[in-house]
C-alpha cells in the first residue's frame, strides 16, 4: 500500500435555494483549494488526477458533471472521472488511482444543489426501478421505516434520537459552513408532533446546497504541499442489498465490515464524523463501528446541520482532516453513506503526526 | 410463458426550478432586447460567446466584463442535415453551422438559411436574422437563422 | 424538457430562474422473472421465488442472493400479510410499510391507506387492495388496506 494523505480541504458555505449553477457553486471551492496552496508553489497543472462526485437527477441537468468541468481550467487537457455518488466515494477512486500507481496526486471534489427539485422525491429513484422506484418512496419515507425498526426492536429510543439532534446542532454553533445550529432542549424538542413519524423534525436533515474539494497526495508530494499531512490509515467500502425486506434494518452490516476492514478498531479514535443524514442513523453507526462515549461524535455537527447530496459524504473526510490537520485531535474516522437506508456505507480512518 | 408481460412503462417525471446563474443572466436578458452580449475572460482575455455559464474553462475563473459581440459572424464549420429524427422542428435538408461572430473568441451554433445548402462553405459570412421583436424571450432562438451577409471579402478580424 | 418565457422569474442576485421539467418516457424491458411476477399482478396474483436457503422472496428475486444462481422455484403468496415497519407521510397523507405476505419471508414495500398514523401499528394485518384497471405493474396493487378481520393469519 502507498501513503495516501489529506493535504488541503475546501468547503462551500451551505445555503438553500442557492441561484447559482453547479459550475458558479463550485469556482470559488476550487480557487479556495488553490490558493491554500499556493504557498507552496503547487499549480492546477501539478494535479495528476480529478474525480468528481455527484448526481444529474438532483441537478436537473443530464450530464450536468461535465460543466462542471470547465471549473477546473481543463487545459491543456487533464485526467478526470465522475462518480454518480457521493464525493467520498469519488475520493475512493482517487486513492485507487493513487494505490495503482496512476497518479501522485488528485483533486477530489462533490456537489449537490439538493434545492433545484423535489430532493426527497428524486431520491426514490435510487429504489429497483419495476417494484419499488414506481411508488416513489420518498428518501423520509423510507428512513421513518428503519426508524421504526430500530424503536420496535429497543435499538434506539425517541430520547435517544433527540439528544443526537440537540447535541449535533448545539456542535454546528462552532461551524460557519452549516445551515442549522442551536440550543435545544431535549424535552422540548421530544414534545414537538411527528414531521413523517416517527421522525420529528430534528430527527431529518436540512435541504441544503453545497460544494466542496480535498487534494490527496503521496508521501513525497505530501511532504512538499502540506506542514501537517492527514493520513488514510484504512479505507474500505460495502454495500447491503438494495431490498430493504431482505437485510436487517435495524443494525448496519455493511458498515460493521467497512470499519473492521478500515482498522477503525487498531488503536484509540478522537472522533468520528459519522454520514447519518437521521438521527437514529448515528446511533446505528455508532454500534456498528463500536464507538464508545471517549470518541467525540460529529464535532461539526454533521449531516444533520448541513446535508449538500452528494457533498455530505466528503464533508465528513474534510471535517475530521481539518480537526487533525490543526492538532485538536491525532486519530479520526470519517464514514459517507449513499443509497436508501445506509445502503452503502464507506468508512476510512484517519491520522495526523505517523 | 409467451403471453407474460415483457415491458414495463414507467415515465418519470420531475419539476425542477432551474436558475440560469447570474454568469449567464446578462446575456439572456440581453437577447431579449436583441443584442448579442457575452463575457470577457480576465486572465486570457478570450470573449466567449454565449458565455459558457460564466466561467473561462481554460482558467477555471469567473468571467469578467460583459462584451457586445458583433451580429454578423464567419462560419468556421457547418453540416448540411438530412437525417429526419424524433423532435424535428425544421425540414430537411437544412444547415446547422458554427458561427464566430465578429468580437467573440467562441462559435456559437446556429442554422444557416437563405441560401441554397450547397452554396454555404467555411470563411462565409453571415449574419443574424432576428424573429419579431414582439416575440423575443430570453434564449439564442429569438434568431430564427443565420443569412449570407454577402460580403465574404470583408472579413473583420476583430 | 420546456420552458416558457412568461414562468421565468428574475432573483435577487439577477439570476433568471425558471419551473423546468424533465420527462424521460421509460419503457423498459422487464426479463422473465420479473415479467412473470408483473403478469401475475394483473390476474390478482402475488408469485415469489424460492431462494436456496429456503426464503421465499416476493417479489422475486431474480437471482439467489447467496449464490447468483437464478431463480427457478416459484410460490404463490398470498394477498394479506404482516407490517413489519412502517411509517407516515404526512406530504401526501398515507402510510409506507415493510409488509410481510401470508407465505413469504422478505417483506415488501407498498403504500398503507388509512385516515392517520393511529390507524397504523407494527404488526397489523393488511390486504392488497387491487387497482380495477391493471397493467402488469407494482401499482396493480393501488394500496394495501386494514385487513378485515384483522388479527387472522390468512396463511
Amino acid at each position: 500500500m502507498r501513503d495516501v494523505a489529506i493535504v488541503a480541504t475546501a468547503q462551500a458555505k451551505s445555503t438553500v435555494n442557492s441561484t447559482l449553477t453547479t459550475p458558479e457553486l463550485l469556482v470559488p471551492v476550487i480557487t479556495s483549494l488553490f490558493e491554500g496552496l499556493a504557498s507552496k508553489g503547487v499549480e492546477r497543472t501539478d494535479i495528476d488526477f480529478w474525480c468528481h462526485g455527484s448526481c444529474d437527477y438532483l441537478t436537473g441537468q443530464p450530464f450536468s458533471f461535465v460543466a462542471a468541468v470547465d471549473v477546473l481550467g481543463a487545459w491543456p487537457p487533464i485526467v478526470e472521472s465522475h462518480v454518480e455518488a457521493d464525493g467520498a466515494f469519488a475520493l475512493y477512486e482517487a486513492w485507487i488511482k493513487i494505490q495503482t500507481g496512476q497518479a501522485e496526486t488528485a483533486v477530489v471534489f462533490a456537489n449537490g444543489k439538493s434545492s433545484s427539485g423535489p430532493v426527497d422525491r428524486i431520491l426514490a429513484l435510487q429504489h429497483d426501478p419495476y417494484t419499488e422506484a414506481p411508488l416513489w418512496p420518498t428518501m423520509t419515507a423510507t428512513a421513518g421505516m428503519q426508524a421504526r425498526a430500530a424503536l420496535d426492536a429497543g435499538v434506539v429510543t425517541e430520547r435517544a434520537m433527540a439528544e443526537v439532534a440537540a447535541r449535533s446542532q448545539r456542535s454546528a454553533m462552532s461551524n460557519p459552513n452549516a445551515l442549522l445550529r442551536g440550543e435545544h432542549d431535549v424535552d422540548e424538542l421530544l414534545a414537538q408532533p411527528y414531521a413523517n413519524a416517527p421522525l420529528r423534525t430534528h430527527d431529518c436533515p436540512p435541504v441544503t446546497d453545497g460544494a466542496n474539494a480535498i487534494v490527496l497526495a503521496t508521501a513525497d508530494a505530501a511532504a512538499k504541499w502540506c506542514d501537517r499531512p492527514v493520513w488514510i490509515r484504512g479505507i474500505d467500502h460495502r454495500i447491503d442489498t438494495q431490498r430493504l425486506g431482505a437485510r436487517s434494518l435495524t443494525t448496519s452490516a455493511s458498515t460493521a465490515i467497512a470499519a473492521d476492514k478500515a482498522g477503525a478498531g487498531n488503536g484509540k479514535l478522537d472522533l468520528a464524523e459519522l454520514h447519518a443524514p437521521f438521527t437514529h442513523q448515528e446511533l446505528m453507526l455508532r454500534s456498528a463501528i463500536g464507538l464508545d462515549e471517549s470518541v467525540d461524535i460529529n464535532p461539526s455537527g454533521g449531516a444533520l446541520c448541513a446535508n449538500p447530496q452528494m457533498a455530505a459524504g466528503l464533508a465528513r473526510f474534510i471535517e475530521a482532516a481539518d480537526r487533525i490537520a490543526n492538532g485538536s485531535a491525532n486519530r479520526g474516522l470519517a464514514h459517507a453513506t449513499s443509497g436508501p437506508c445506509l445502503q452503502q456505507n464507506l468508512v476510512a480512518v484517519l491520522e495526523g503526526a505517523s | 410463458m409467451s403471453d407474460d408481460v415483457l415491458r414495463l412503462r414507467q415515465p418519470i417525471e420531475v419539476t425542477y426550478t432551474w436558475s440560469a446563474g447570474p454568469g449567464s443572466s446578462g446575456h439572456m436578458q440581453a437577447l431579449s432586447e436583441g443584442r448579442l452580449v457575452g463575457k470577457r475572460c480576465p486572465v486570457c482575455e478570450q470573449v466567449y460567446f454565449p458565455p459558457r455559464g460564466g466561467i473561462c474553462p481554460r482558467d477555471g475563473v469567473f468571467l469578467g466584463d460583459d462584451v457586445e459581440v458583433g451580429q454578423t459572424g464567419t462560419i468556421t464549420t457547418f453540416c448540411i442535415v438530412n437525417v429526419p429524427f424524433l423532435g424535428q422542428e425544421i425540414e430537411i435538408p437544412y444547415v446547422a453551422a458554427s458561427i464566430m461572430l465578429d468580437g467573440s473568441d467562441l462559435a456559437v451554433q446556429h442554422l444557416i438559411q437563405g441560401c441554397p445548402a450547397d452554396e454555404v462553405h467555411v470563411g462565409m459570412r453571415v449574419t443574424a436574422v432576428w424573429k419579431p421583436a414582439e416575440e423575443w424571450s430570453t434564449t439564442l432562438a429569438n434568431i430564427t437563422h443565420f443569412a449570407p451577409a454577402g460580403n465574404d471579402e470583408e472579413a473583420s478580424d476583430a | 424538457m420546456s420552458t416558457t418565457d412568461d414562468d421565468v422569474t428574475i432573483a435577487d442576485d439577477g439570476s433568471f430562474t425558471a419551473p423546468l421539467v424533465l420527462a424521460y418516457p421509460y419503457d423498459r424491458t422487464v426479463g422473465p422473472t420479473i415479467g412473470r411476477f408483473l403478469t401475475g399482478l394483473m390476474e390478482k396474483r402475488i408469485e415469489g421465488t424460492v431462494g436456496s436457503d429456503g426464503r421465499v422472496y416476493v417479489p422475486p428475486a431474480e437471482f439467489d442472493p447467496v449464490t447468483g444462481e437464478p431463480c427457478t422455484e416459484w410460490v404463490t403468496a398470498a394477498d394479506t400479510g404482516t407490517v413489519e415497519t412502517w411509517s407516515w407521510s404526512a406530504d401526501d397523507e398515507r402510510a409506507w410499510a415493510m409488509i410481510k405476505l401470508d407465505g413469504a419471508d422478505v417483506a415488501m414495500m407498498h403504500r398503507v391507506d388509512v385516515a392517520s398514523a393511529d390507524d397504523m401499528s407494527t404488526g397489523m394485518r393488511v390486504q392488497a387492495q387491487w387497482a380495477d384497471e391493471r397493467r402488469g405493474a407494482i401499482d396493480d396493487i393501488a394500496t394495501f388496506v386494514q385487513a378485515s378481520g384483522d388479527g387472522e393469519a390468512g396463511q
